[in-house]
């Protein structure tokens, strides 16, 4: 029996065991809130969650999937968006702040321009559909801020975030909702670096849209607007060559992501204030 | 061999050092992004301060500005053994749910002291927290030893005084080690400056630390998560907590105590026969039975036990008083009922584990309750020392969780 025993547990690997907490997490969320969505940027962590929802659903996913547009995103975004949705079948919405856009927000002021077209174009869709809670795909290693993070972040009428006051999380039981807080944001992939990330899409073969890919000695290693969003140099081409790349690489994923470098605590304010 | 990462929790008082240690254990592995160096110069210039390797893992506006850690967070370095998750719990009383939030994710802990301080409050209730939650894997580090001039009897006498007071609550720890993370002393390195200790450095005690015990060979525990009607099919889905359950097996549901067989296990894009602890997972079974959230599937040879009343040990973490009267809600795993703490029997000071009241009809934040649930509908559980994942509950008010606590006996 040990031996037999031995085996087994060196099969629960790395990746398997990410994978089994984070369908535990989409299943409570699931369980606790019939009026979920999730979030979908098109990028690779939110496509791994699509993912991983559709193995904790057997296949389908039983809510819709919101994508935020703010109209600066990459053509291939909206392409590769289009596509799946059909082909997984999926209650696709897509949000957006029309009456910022009709105003000409545009990134020369960034915190003004994420607020608008994102934060709040996230309000309005949530409000209007009524949501109570949002699976989103953010993880740890992302962002300093973001390591501050609970699997469940409860989120006020403001859409506040409570960072200095959150509620304690242990032993996978998790907040529910209370009737000041709009919804829970329920953060399942927030365990995984970016690193198992790609390897799970190479073990998955999870289809990832090409902008991730280097065409022309660039690609890019994390993706919104294309206006805010800048290539890193790379010569990574396929699921394979990033995961090398990324064993090697010292640079920060975000890198290449404005909103984070405009000024000290700015991903920090915008977070607060109701950011994804 | 594979090996799976450790998740460590740095513990201690307040002012130890906790985000330094772990600032430079990312710096001295390699860890840390050159362009996340120049951010932390930036904002120490911006602030005027000198270089703080704190900043690397203190990111909130408040945290930076003063000094201290407010919420857990967590971050990642590998050695050429495995891969480590590192998780920074706040040292002030104030914030000690979100270091319960952190510690009770972990598989080991260094438990950090500072030399010129000694064993202080949060050392002691730290120290009790990680023997409640269980955490047999501890390295006490004695930090700061640079400022005691790399004095040997500094670090003897806090050495004796931390063993007698771990001992008292049950943790052996398996290394003390004299450490100053400001010049990177015996944490990647061996130093140089002390010819008189002999043993590991941090980064060796670590590699030498187990992952957490697989319980596959504990009875099965699998509680039910949801029911899931797709097609024709009733999926039960939930996690494997302990043992292995297997296509065929005999099973029975606990607390109903109804009988059946498992007829398939259901993992989308796979056909497995049996299933692991830790695995999420659905079953069908071969009688329509039914099944909801919170029954446990376990053998009729190894059954949990099912009461509506638990003797155990609950740590308060509400800055909200317990009151004897109270309206909770008991969760453990994915059962929840209603109950009530029907009697303290004792009532504990965290930080020096004096009794502070017998019979009491309270508990304030951070004190311990040795006390008697009465639960509405009866559970399915198991003591902690058994089966760790059916043995330990949360406590909810309202919406929020109040109290951990850890099953001493299941009446």
């Amino acid at each position: 029996m040990p031996f037999r025993a031995n085996l087994i547990s060196d099969n629960m690997e790395h990746l398997e065991e990410l994978e089994s907490k984070s369908i535990y997490i989409i299943r409570e969320a699931y369980k606790q809130f019939k009026d979920i969505a999730m979030l979908w940027s098109i990028g690779k962590d939110s496509t791994t969650m699509l993912w991983l929802c559709k193995k904790a659903f057997f296949g389908r996913i039983p809510f819709p999937v919101m994508h935020i547009d703010t109209g600066y995103k990459f053509p291939e975004i909206y392409q590769y968006r289009d596509e799946y949705a059909k082909k997984w079948n999926l209650n696709l919405i897509v949000g957006k702040n029309e009456d910022a856009m009709r105003r000409g927000i545009s990134p020369k002021d960034k915190l003004m321009c994420c607020t608008e077209l994102k934060t709040n174009a996230l309000k309005l869709t949530m409000a209007k559909h009524n949501f109570k809670a949002l699976l989103l795909g953010i993880r740890r290693d992302e962002h300093g801020i973001r390591a501050k993070e609970r699997y469940f972040s409860p989120r006020d009428q403001k859409f506040k975030w409570d960072y200095k006051n959150q509620p304690p999380e242990l032993w996978d039981q998790y907040k529910s909702k209370s009737d000041d807080e709009t919804h829970i944001r329920v953060h399942p992939l927030l365990h995984w670096t970016e690193l198992d990330i790609w390897e799970y899409i190479k073990k998955e073969k999870i289809p990832i849209i090409d902008l991730y890919f280097s065409k022309n000695g660039k690609r890019y290693r994390s993706i919104g607007c294309h206006t805010c969003c800048n290539p890193i140099v790379s010569n990574a081409s396929t699921v394979d060559e990033v995961v090398e790349e990324l064993k090697t690489t010292n640079t920060p994923e975000r890198a290449g992501r404005a909103q984070d470098k405009e000024k000290a605590y700015m991903m920090q304010k915008l977070r607060a204030l109701g950011y994804m | 061999m594979i090996m799976n990462d450790l998740k460590i929790v740095i513990v201690g008082h307040v002012d130890h050092g906790k985000s330094t240690l772990i600032g430079r254990l990312l710096y001295d592995t390699g860890s840390l992004p050159e362009e996340k160096m120049q951010e932390i110069r930036k904002t120490c210039e911006m602030l005027g301060k000198d270089i703080e390797f704190a900043y690397i893992m203190d990111n909130l506006q408040e945290e930076i500005e003063q000094n201290i850690t407010i919420d857990t967070a967590q971050t990642f370095f590998e050695t050429k053994k495995r891969k480590y998750v590192i998780i920074d719990a706040p040292g002030h009383k104030e914030f000690v749910k979100n270091m319960i939030t952190g510690a009770s994710q972990a598989d080991a802990a260094i438990l950090l002291i500072d030399a010129k301080e000694g064993v202080k409050e949060q050392t002691k209730r730290h120290a009790y927290i990680l023997s409640m939650l269980g955490l047999g894997q501890v390295i006490v580090a004695i930090n700061k030893i640079d400022l005691v001039n790399y004095d040997k009897n500094v670090f003897d006498s806090i050495k004796k005084e931390i063993q007698a007071f771990l001992a008292s609550i049950g943790i052996t720890p398996s290394h003390i080690i004299p450490i100053s993370s400001k010049h990177g002393d015996n944490l990647a390195k061996k130093s140089d400056k002390m010819p008189w200790y002999t043993g590991m450095t941090v980064l060796e005690s670590l590699d030498a630390f187990d992952n957490k015990e697989t319980t596959f060979q504990k009875p099965l525990r699998m509680p039910v998560q949801d029911v899931y009607k797709f097609d024709d099919k009733r999926i039960l889905v939930g996690r494997v907590e302990s043992g292995m359950i297997k296509k065929c097996q005999e099973v029975m549901f606990f607390p109903s105590k109804k009988k059946t067989k498992i007829k398939s296990i259901e993992v989308y894009g796979e056909n497995p026969t049996e299933a692991e602890p830790g695995k999420s997972i659905g079953v069908t079974l071969e009688d329509p039975l039914f099944i909801e959230r919170g029954e446990v599937i376990a053998s009729a040879d190894n059954q949990p036990k099912v009461t509506d009343e638990v003797e155990a040990n609950i740590f308060w973490m509400s800055p909200k008083s317990l009151d004897i009267s109270d309206e909770l809600i008991f969760k453990c795993a994915t059962q929840e009922t209603a109950c009530k703490v029907e009697k303290i029997m004792k009532k504990i000071d965290s930080s020096d584990l004096s009794v502070k009241g017998e019979n009491a009809s309270s508990l304030e934040e951070t004190e311990v309750g040795y006390v008697i649930i009465k639960t509405e509908n009866p559970v399915a559980i198991d003591n902690f020392n058994e089966i760790e994942e059916l043995g330990r509950f949360v406590l909810v008010s309202g919406y929020d969780v109040v109290a951990g606590g850890i099953i001493n006996k299941a009446k």
